[in-house]
């Protein structure tokens, strides 16, 4: 009893840290859909992830013929995914030149391999963060790309998706506070249209960092499902352990 | 040395074989001394399976650890990647590398406890202290081990953590600079850190570790097992000379610990199929972002094992140090007031704490900070002299002592927490009465254990037949 009181206690405390160590001045995380078992939309966030993101980022720890994962065939992996030099048994790298991305944004691109595990924190989920990421890109015609965004201030990348979603502005309620004037995010206002719906543009999103999560760890279904069967055969020992031990222990007197 | 033992020819070829072993090495003796004639007594509870998975949780971590070295590059532009290597190319290497990871905060849960029983029910006292002495060197032994590790998957916490511990070192007067040199082997945290830093996590302190293992069991085989009541079983024994209240190790603490295996594996397995990261704690976040020197993360936490103690280093602010000034000056006017000790020893009382305090003000606080850490630790080897109380168990001392060992627990949860936190003036001092108190349990111990009244302990140990 003791120690489940101590582990409860250990718990609330490292809990209530986590949600203590917050402390960032961007917007809160949106929630991201769960997409990570959904066949289709991983797919199509494959299709998003080497169509848009893998011009400039890498994912060097993930090979093309792994998506064999989440249901393409090889022969799908090669007509539609592959740059044409490229090898399916091969990592996926950038196009771009390290170098020049250097002196195009200021950084070069991350990987992206685990990019989504690596966001992850006191808000939410690397994917929230991802999620929110990519839909809150803003014009801001003070900054070299013309881009800002209100998840990662002062971003260096572009706005690469605008096409599917339009141009937007941030639209803000400005409040007086303890003498300072606050302002606090209300909105977005559309100032063009993008290809598509918000709606649509929304679940596209969603699939990429869909994708994203799972590429993060390729083995994480997997994992899910062996652990089922793991713990249930635990179940089963714990109880033959339980009875052998009290038909041993009857003899202790 | 044993006689030479003939055994008869109409023997079955398997008694043949154990007496020819037999006659060469002690097989069958060492069975016996350890496991089907090692009485222990009968009622362990709950916080007696603590050992037995210690135990089991090392070899999970050798033998992970045997496998991850097959594939990993101690090398710091290979090394991050070798490990996403492991987790998406190795065939079953996730789940290698999950149990390495979660095996590394398992092994503190379940040493942690072990100690705490050790604490509760006086485990450390007479004739038990080098098998608790054994015991504080392989904490601090795995301690090191974990610290160690934690660089290897080259992550940005692994890189920064290990740069803010080398650091340390750097505090020390005269020698630090050149010792955090020697530690890193670079000026900062490189690939040199990573190749030694990796030589001795893999063989140099499993070594060690092993050994004192082995020490802390024999030790321990030696004394016999303690037990909730704090009794000596061997003061009664049967006509065989077998205590009353022990059972032979086999097959009844065999079976018992099977059951607490299975228990402990369902949450260890639990954790790493559904939960490997542990919400942030077991593999923190940062780590999956790739050592970079050039850009220090905003927040740099130990893994939750190190907290308590990060955060007693954390407390020894300038400030701070006026408080222990305080603390050194008081007990120096006590021990020269109030102790029956020659005049002699109280002068060098006198000028030992002059020379403390003339010292405390002279150097860093940051040096004191990790004075104060690895005293934190230190200290727990000097338990067995500290305890006056008449009695061993909690069960028979003052009810207040219960409250004052609870008190003792809830502290370190709350050091442990604080250390996760960003810095913070509340925070701060809170980490600095926590220290005080941490330090005062056991500096004050021999005083305090000796107060109230102790509660008659049974000749024999307290068992209900199950």
């Amino acid at each position: 009893m003791k120690k489940i009181i101590l582990s409860l206690l250990l718990a609330c405390g490292l809990i209530a840290g986590n949600a203590l160590a917050s402390g960032g001045n961007s917007i809160a995380w949106d929630k991201a859909p769960v997409k990570t078992t959904d066949l289709a939309a991983l797919q199509n966030g494959a299709k998003m992830f080497v169509n848009y993101c893998l011009n400039c980022h890498s994912a060097a720890y993930m090979r093309y013929n792994r998506l064999t994962d989440i249901g393409l065939t090889e022969q799908q992996i090669k007509d539609n995914l592959l740059f044409t030099t490229d090898k399916v048994g091969e990592t996926m790298k950038a196009a771009i030149d390290p170098k020049q991305a250097k002196d195009w944004f200021g950084a070069n691109p991350p990987d992206l391999t685990v990019i989504a595990r690596s966001r992850a924190g006191h808000e939410g989920t690397g994917a929230d963060y991802l999620y929110t990421y990519l839909r809150t890109y803003y014009r801001d015609e003070t900054k070299a790309t013309g881009w800002n965004n209100l998840a990662f201030p002062n971003v260096g990348m572009p706005h690469v998706l605008w096409e599917l979603q339009g141009d937007r502005r941030p639209v803000f309620n400005t409040k007086t506070e303890n003498g300072h004037e606050v302002q606090t995010f209300k909105g977005w206002e559309q100032i063009s249209p993008g290809t598509m719906t918000p709606q649509q543009y929304d679940q596209a999103v969603g699939d990429l960092v869909g994708y994203l999560q799972w590429m993060g760890e390729p083995a994480q279904n997997t994992r899910v499902r062996i652990g089922v069967w793991v713990v249930a055969f635990l179940l089963g020992l714990m109880f033959i352990a339980w009875r052998l031990n009290a038909s041993f222990w009857k003899q202790v007197h | 040395m044993a006689d030479f033992k003939e055994i008869s020819p109409n023997a079955s070829a398997g008694e043949k074989l154990l007496n020819w072993v037999d006659n060469r090495f002690p097989a069958s003796k060492m069975y016996k001394e350890h496991l089907s004639e090692y009485y222990a007594p009968k009622n362990f509870n709950f916080w007696y399976f603590f050992g037995s998975l210690a135990l089991l949780v090392l070899v999970i971590q050798i033998v992970t650890g045997i496998f991850l070295v097959m594939h990993y590059k101690p090398d710091a532009n290979l090394a991050f990647a070798s490990v996403e290597y492991i987790m998406r190319d190795v065939p079953w290497g996730w789940l290698i590398r999950y149990m390495h990871s979660t095996g590394a905060s398992a092994f503190f849960i379940v040493v942690y406890m072990h100690m705490f029983r050790g604490l509760i029910y006086g485990s450390y006292r007479k004739p038990r202290e080098l098998v608790w002495i054994f015991g504080c060197a392989i904490f601090l032994c795995l301690m090191a081990e974990a610290f160690m590790g934690y660089l290897l998957p080259w992550g940005q916490m692994s890189y920064w953590g290990a740069q803010v511990i080398v650091n340390l070192f750097a505090a020390v007067p005269f020698i630090g600079p050149d010792l955090a040199l020697l530690i890193r082997g670079d000026y900062v945290v490189s690939d040199a850190t990573l190749n030694r830093f990796f030589s001795f996590h893999v063989i140099a302190v499993p070594l060690v570790l092993l050994g004192l293992v082995v020490a802390h069991i024999i030790a321990l085989h030696e004394v016999g097992s303690n037990n909730p009541d704090g009794v000596e079983i061997k003061a009664h024994k049967d006509a065989n000379g077998k205590p009353l209240d022990g059972i032979p190790f086999h097959p009844y603490y065999t079976v018992h610990d099977i059951l607490g295996v299975s228990g402990f594996l369902l949450v260890f397995t639990a954790v790493i199929f559904f939960a490997p990261e542990f919400g942030g704690y077991f593999l923190e976040y940062n780590n999956f972002i790739p050592a970079d020197p050039l850009k220090t993360p905003a927040h740099i936490a130990p893994v939750w094992y190190f907290t308590p103690f990060y955060s007693m280093l954390r407390a020894i602010t300038s400030e701070m140090m006026y408080a222990l000034i305080a603390c050194v000056l008081a007990g120096a006017y006590l021990g020269v007031t109030r102790a029956k000790i020659p005049a002699l020893f109280k002068t060098a009382v006198v000028g030992g704490a002059v020379v403390l305090v003339a010292l405390m003000l002279s150097i860093d606080a940051k040096f004191w900070g990790v004075v104060v850490m690895g005293g934190a630790v230190i200290i727990l080897f000097f338990l067995p002299w500290l305890d006056n109380c008449a009695v061993k168990s909690i069960r028979y001392r003052p009810d207040w002592h219960k409250y004052l060992y609870g008190i003792f627990v809830i502290n370190f949860v709350i050091l442990a927490y604080l250390g996760v936190q960003p810095p913070s003036p509340v925070g701060e001092r809170v980490s600095q009465v926590g220290t005080l108190f941490y330090f005062g349990f056991f500096l004050l111990m021999p005083w305090w254990s000796r107060l109230g009244e102790t509660k008659p302990v049974p000749d024999r140990v307290t068992f209900t037949p199950h």
